[in-house]
């Protein structure tokens, strides 16, 4: 195993093509270099961050640090979630039932990754949990989100057959189901997309990262297999639970439709 | 049969009544009363308090399905979620005597949803109600895409349900309708209930089975 260490002198190089692209934006009038500049600051000074962060994780292999970085890593997937909400729940629903279905679905699957196929010593070593915890939350967050994007839309949209239903005297569990379907598949699109196109679309970026640090291919794919798993895993379990928790928000236990536990549209 | 005390809800002020077995109640009022409110209400679709018995039995006593399965609204914009007619019935065939009743074609539950008018679905929706013998109907403007000919047949279908002990509370406009079917009128003004007897209908109440339970003086309208 080897790797080609990069010097700071390397990243400089590299950052002159921005540099290029600013350049570009200034003489065709774009707009862009101001925008450009900033973010390309923000990536730097965010991910020299993250590493100095990583590093002493790493060192101290501490499970009170390692939980709490998991913790505020969920804290913020939840927010994203939340943020991308057209029709929030009304109060601290909003948040929380984005929030509770990945804490709940990335804590199951990174136990059972962590005591079984991975198993490092100690179990918990941040070195492994961080990284598979981040790849797990970024795909389950998108799925959650899409979940319950798709559930309160449509529970509005179908507002008037949901009650046709219920007034016909079926459940709430019975007049939502073709919502709650909707919303499952949608939320289970983008992971299998990803699985049916990952290796002939596109090579993944950790696969690719382990690759260019002189982990042999096979070995590397393996890795990749297990990781799409262990995300598909987070996403169906965590969109399960935040789209039938949702539903049953939404209801009530005289079987309403309770519409107005949702806010107006943010957009 | 069916006694509403003290119904209330956000945009209804207290409504209490009995209604008795064979009785029609005809609910009247502006726009914005609270007319459709009342009714959902008493179906339970918005949560609201107050306690109706139907039969002496009280909601709270049974499953909000099987309250209204018996008390079952009919809203004024029906509701459909399958493709084609027939799927929304539970046996298509029992359903076929009151769709030849009711002047449609009995093939039209081959008919997909998107085909139907306005007036096809009116009709439907209360055909899938009555499939299902609720005791009480509660029917938010039921005709008002009718033309005069279907608007009878339904009439004559709803007084059926009525002289077999069922009890109706309906909504409507048309005061020529109101005058036809109503055997007592609740006018809501600004959220406040007040009933009268309907003395345009001649016969209509002579021809009811009214129980004691209305000959006492109706309680409570505030």
């Amino acid at each position: 195993m080897s790797y080609i260490h990069l010097n700071n002198s390397d990243l400089l190089l590299g950052a002159l093509l921005v540099l290029l692209n600013g350049g570009l934006s200034l003489a065709l009038d774009l707009r862009l270099e101001r925008r450009l500049f900033i973010s390309a600051m923000r990536m730097v000074v965010q991910l020299t961050l993250v590493g100095l962060v990583l590093t002493t994780l790493f060192a101290l292999v501490s499970p009170f640090w390692t939980a709490i970085t998991a913790l505020i890593m969920i804290l913020f997937a939840g927010y994203e979630i939340r943020a991308r909400q057209d029709r929030r729940f009304i109060g601290f629903w909003a948040y929380s039932l984005g929030t509770g279905a990945m804490l709940i679905a990335s804590m199951l699957v990174m136990l059972f990754a962590l005591t079984t196929q991975l198993a490092p010593t100690p179990w918990y070593d941040p070195r492994y949990a961080i990284p598979l915890l981040g790849m797990v939350l970024g795909n389950a967050m998108t799925g959650i989100s899409l979940g319950l994007q798709t559930l309160t839309t449509n529970a509005v949209r179908e507002r008037v057959s949901i009650e046709a239903r219920l007034t016909l005297g079926a459940t709430r569990v019975e007049a939502l189901l073709p919502v709650v379907r909707l919303a499952l598949r949608s939320a289970f699109m983008p992971i299998i997309n990803t699985m049916a196109a990952t290796g002939v679309v596109a090579l993944p970026g950790m696969m690719t990262g382990q690759i260019l640090s002189g982990v042999e291919p096979v070995e590397a794919v393996k890795y990749q297999i297990l990781v799409l798993f262990l995300i598909s895993g987070g996403t169906g379990l965590g969109a399960m639970i935040a789209v039938l928790a949702g539903a049953s928000r939404l209801t009530d236990h005289r079987h309403r439709l309770r519409l107005e536990r949702l806010q107006a549209p943010q957009r | 049969m069916l006694s509403v005390y003290s119904l209330s809800h956000p945009g209804l002020q207290l409504v209490s009544f009995r209604l008795a077995a064979g009785e029609s109640l005809v609910v009247r009022g502006a726009s914005g009363s609270g007319k459709t409110l009342l009714l959902r209400a008493i179906a339970d679709l918005d949560p609201n308090q107050g306690s109706i018995f139907l039969e002496f039995q009280a909601r709270e006593s049974m499953p909000a399905p099987q309250w209204r399965r018996l008390v079952c609204y009919l809203p004024a914009e029906s509701g459909w979620w399958a493709e084609r007619v027939r799927d929304h019935f539970v046996d298509w065939s029992l359903a076929l005597p009151l769709v030849v009743e009711l002047n449609l074609p009995e093939a039209c539950g081959e008919w997909p949803i998107q085909r139907l008018s306005t007036g096809e679905r009116q009709r439907l929706a209360l055909i899938r109600a009555m499939v299902q013998k609720p005791k009480i109907l509660l029917l938010d403007e039921p005709t008002s895409g009718l033309d005069a000919e279907s608007t009878s047949r339904v009439e004559a279908l709803v007084e059926r349900h009525r002289k077999a002990g069922g009890g109706v509370v309906w909504v409507t406009h048309d005061a020529a309708q109101l005058k036809r079917v109503a055997s007592r009128i609740l006018v809501l003004d600004g959220g406040k209930a007040t009933i009268s007897d309907n003395h345009n209908v001649s016969g209509n109440r002579s021809n009811d089975n009214r129980g004691a339970e209305v000959e006492s003086p109706c309680p409570t309208f505030i």
